[in-house]
């Protein structure tokens, strides 16, 4: 079935055998009709337009609804794979919070010289006004999202450590409520671990890191910019699932030192915030003055302990794709130990030589702006006409500093279900990670997002994605 | 619970009240216009007329046609009380409270959206209109029963209730006002089979012509349909009917907050004045004077529950 013997194919080997962690679906896949699966599959668009999990694409007026296609078949992970991955991403995570200590206090690692200077000063991620901040808890990433890509059986890497605001969590919940829903039979055949228990970790989490001030159980909230934004359902569904409120910016307003939301009843406290608007857009005092989606005052208060943020504001400067490349540096400089999880190598387009070596090699490389996200504004060089390619280079040399570059990565493939049959289609995953003083909580699952045209290394939702369920096997 | 969702609980069942209430007259009007055809015309007026949207109306259309009013009061977007734009706002403020709604409410809020934007893409034709109106009233009474059955028993509930019967004591009292002429005594002592038939409209209008005829026989009288739509407590689209639910409601709510509201004082007011005032008091003051009165003391309190509870500010 795989008709690109180069990439690893997590369901089977080339031989046509299933690899272990997929046999038993193999074998249940083996004695189903593909027109019931097929019918299926459209039962699960059905499932999804009525629970509303839909998605806004910037810049689509009209169609300003779309569903994020869903494929059937799921993504599976061997316990003893996903044992390594959690150990990899604890020890990141870990490393990420250090650094955020450390790089708003003492700056220890820029003294040792092990990041350049330069990259902190001239970066627009990094916040001043967070400088000497210590958050309740010294957490300052509560939730990540970190994405990882697979090469072969053992081979794991980062791709990007998503620890602002994370989004897709949702998706991971909701994909395996409908797999559950259509095929029944396959959760009794084959263990596969739970993860609808997320929401009440997330609540158990953020309650977790509440600051000084709470008095009583704490107060948590999801703030979201509103319902035009292109997650506000995952932000409603979150909201809803930890049985907490979702509010705007214009139902919060500082009382008493304090962040307070409007209720029915007055003015009420909020202990813990889940912001899931950008941080420029926060506190239009400290930042940008044109926000409407933010509190004004709301930094002050979250500086004198009255509130926790999570993220906390400028944890942006360590996922920044500068700082990337810096990765296995600063796991080892914080944690004393080699970094498990592997970091792609990285081209830093502000040095030269690197520079000289990517404009050489740019029809073999993935090219992508230091800041950007969402697949937006990056070139994939196998992938790319020659027209793109000479555009690119041109924005390349005009601003080398904005710019990275990576080697086009043999992502594996996991088979979506075709007209045809199974099919294999690169995928990613990005597992879900909650931070707390008490530990760092990693649910057994994540978002698998695939490339749903056939050869495509692009997995981004906003350029022609899908997502599976994602499962990790029990004993 | 927030100021702002409470606000979005309330207009998310006003609009779909509405919707409702606007297939429903639309339902009495064409009964009308296939019974009466010489009729048609005026019937369609009185049906713009009390949806509230005339001057959107005569503003778009030079004659009250059947087919003009059936598409400006069901699809057309440019009519903010249009069914489509009904659903759309109560949709739009559902995902703005959706954490206060159960999932099956939701969903069935979200399908109602689904099935009448598709029931609603093209202008209908007149073959297809009775399928369309029950499809409206269906999808409407799907929300109401997932209420029902799935919503907590506290605040988030008295919000839901509170915009239904706002919206339709509203509607009932815009019906009657419309077509009070023809409750008004002199009129009525001619006894034209002409006002019989108008007298119907107005039952049909609130889905109440059988229920009547079991509650006061064949003889239809100005008094009786009065007194029925206004005063009696056992029909749910009397004004007092959904005075005292609104009434009811926002009680529960100042027990669960347990503090005094100027809205529930008004309320109760309004609700005492409906209960005793007679009829034939309510007669000799003027019907349309009353009515006019009540739209404005309605209009009043939904401002003053806004206000109490913090929607916006």
């Amino acid at each position: 079935m795989s008709d690109q013997p180069t990439f690893f194919d997590e369901l089977q080997y080339p031989s046509g055998d299933p690899r272990r962690p997929y046999e038993d679906f193999h074998a249940w896949f083996s004695g189903e009709d593909l027109k019931r699966l097929k019918k299926k599959s459209s039962e699960a668009e059905t499932f999804f337009r009525r629970t509303g999990i839909t998605f806004n694409v910037y810049g689509e007026a009209e169609a300003d609804e779309r569903l994020i296609p869903f494929d059937i078949v799921p993504r599976i992970i061997s316990e003893r794979e996903w044992a390594r991955l959690t150990k990899g991403i604890e020890q990141r995570v870990r490393a990420i919070n250090a650094f955020l200590y450390d790089i708003y206090h003492r700056q220890e690692i820029l003294r040792a010289g092990r990041v350049p200077k330069e990259l902190i000063a001239s970066n627009s991620a990094f916040l001043p006004q967070m400088v000497g901040v210590t958050p309740p808890g010294n957490i300052y990433t509560h939730i990540v999202g970190v994405d990882l890509v697979r090469t072969g059986e053992d081979d794991f890497f980062v791709l990007e450590d998503n620890a602002r605001t994370p989004s897709g969590v949702s998706y991971m919940l909701e994909n395996r409520e409908t797999m559950l829903q259509m095929f029944p039979e396959l959760f009794t055949k084959i263990k596969v671990q739970e993860v609808s228990d997320y929401p009440t970790r997330l609540r158990r989490s953020l309650a977790a890191c509440a600051p000084a001030a709470t008095s009583g159980k704490p107060v948590v909230a999801v703030l979201t910019p509103g319902i035009h934004n292109s997650a506000y359902f995952e932000h409603s569904f979150l909201a809803d699932n930890m049985g907490v409120e979702l509010v705007e910016g214009h139902d919060l307003r500082v009382v008493d030192g304090r962040i307070a939301m409007r209720t029915t009843r007055g003015y009420k406290p909020i202990d813990v915030l889940y912001r899931r608007v950008d941080d420029d857009f926060l506190d239009p005092l400290t930042f940008n003055p044109e926000s409407m989606l933010g509190v004004p005052g709301i930094m002050d208060v979250y500086r004198s302990g009255g509130i926790t943020i999570a993220n906390a504001p400028g944890t942006g400067i360590s996922d920044d794709k500068a700082i990337y490349s810096y990765m296995p540096d600063i796991v080892e400089f914080y944690t004393g130990e080699k970094a498990i999880l592997k970091n792609v190598p990285t081209w830093r387009c502000s040095e030269a030589d690197s520079l000289a070596y990517v404009l050489d090699n740019l029809e073999e490389l993935v090219v992508k702006e230091v800041h950007g996200s969402g697949g937006y504004g990056m070139l994939v060089g196998p992938a790319a006409s020659k027209k793109e390619i000479a555009a690119f280079r041109a924005k390349l040399k005009a601003k080398p500093d904005n710019y990275i570059a990576q080697p086009t990565l043999a992502l594996s493939t996991c088979p979506i279900l075709t007209k045809a049959g199974l099919s294999p289609r690169h995928v990613d995953l990005r597992p879900f990670v909650l931070v707390s003083p008490n530990k760092v909580d990693i649910t057994p699952g994540g978002l698998t997002r695939v490339a749903l045209k056939k050869g495509s290394l692009v997995v981004n939702s906003s350029q022609g994605g899908g997502t599976k369920d994602t499962w990790v096997l029990g004993e | 619970m927030l100021g702002k969702t409470a606000g979005g609980l309330f207009w998310m069942f006003r609009y779909l009240e509405r919707s409702e209430n606007t297939a429903r007259l639309i339902e009495a009007g064409f009964r009308i216009a296939l019974t009466r055809p010489d009729a048609a015309e005026s019937e369609w007026a009185s049906v713009v007329e009390t949806a509230g949207v005339r001057a959107g109306f005569t503003d778009k259309y030079d004659a009250f046609e059947g087919s003009a009013v059936v598409d400006y009061l069901l699809r057309d977007t440019t009519n903010g009380s249009s069914v489509m734009s009904c659903i759309e706002h109560a949709r739009s403020n559902a995902r703005l409270v959706r954490t206060a709604l159960t999932r099956e409410v939701w969903e069935a809020v979200n399908e109602s959206w689904m099935a009448l934007k598709e029931a609603l893409k093209r202008p209908i034709r007149e073959a297809d209109l009775p399928g369309v109106l029950g499809l409206i009233r269906r999808q409407s009474a799907l929300v109401r029963g997932a209420l029902h059955g799935t919503m907590l028993r506290n605040d988030i509930f008295d919000f839901a209730r509170i915009g239904t019967f706002l919206e339709r004591a509203d509607n009932t009292a815009r019906i009657l006002d419309v077509k009070y002429y023809v409750l008004l005594p002199a009129v009525s002592q001619i006894g034209s089979s002409l006002d019989n038939v108008q007298w119907e409209t107005i039952l049909r209008s609130v889905a109440g012509q059988n229920s009547f005829r079991w509650l006061n026989g064949p003889d239809i009288s100005p008094r009786e349909i009065g007194d029925f739509l206004i005063r009696d407590g056992r029909m749910p689209r009397s004004l007092s009917f959904c005075i005292s639910k609104i009434t009811g409601n926002l009680t529960y709510l100042e027990k669960q907050y347990g503090q005094d509201y100027e809205c529930v004082k008004q309320a109760r007011l309004l609700h005492h004045r409906l209960d005793n005032t007679p009829i034939d008091a309510i007669f000799d003051f003027g019907l349309h004077e009353f009515l006019t009165d009540c739209l404005r003391d309605n209009a009043a309190l939904g401002m003053q529950i806004e206000e109490d509870f913090r929607f916006s500010g």
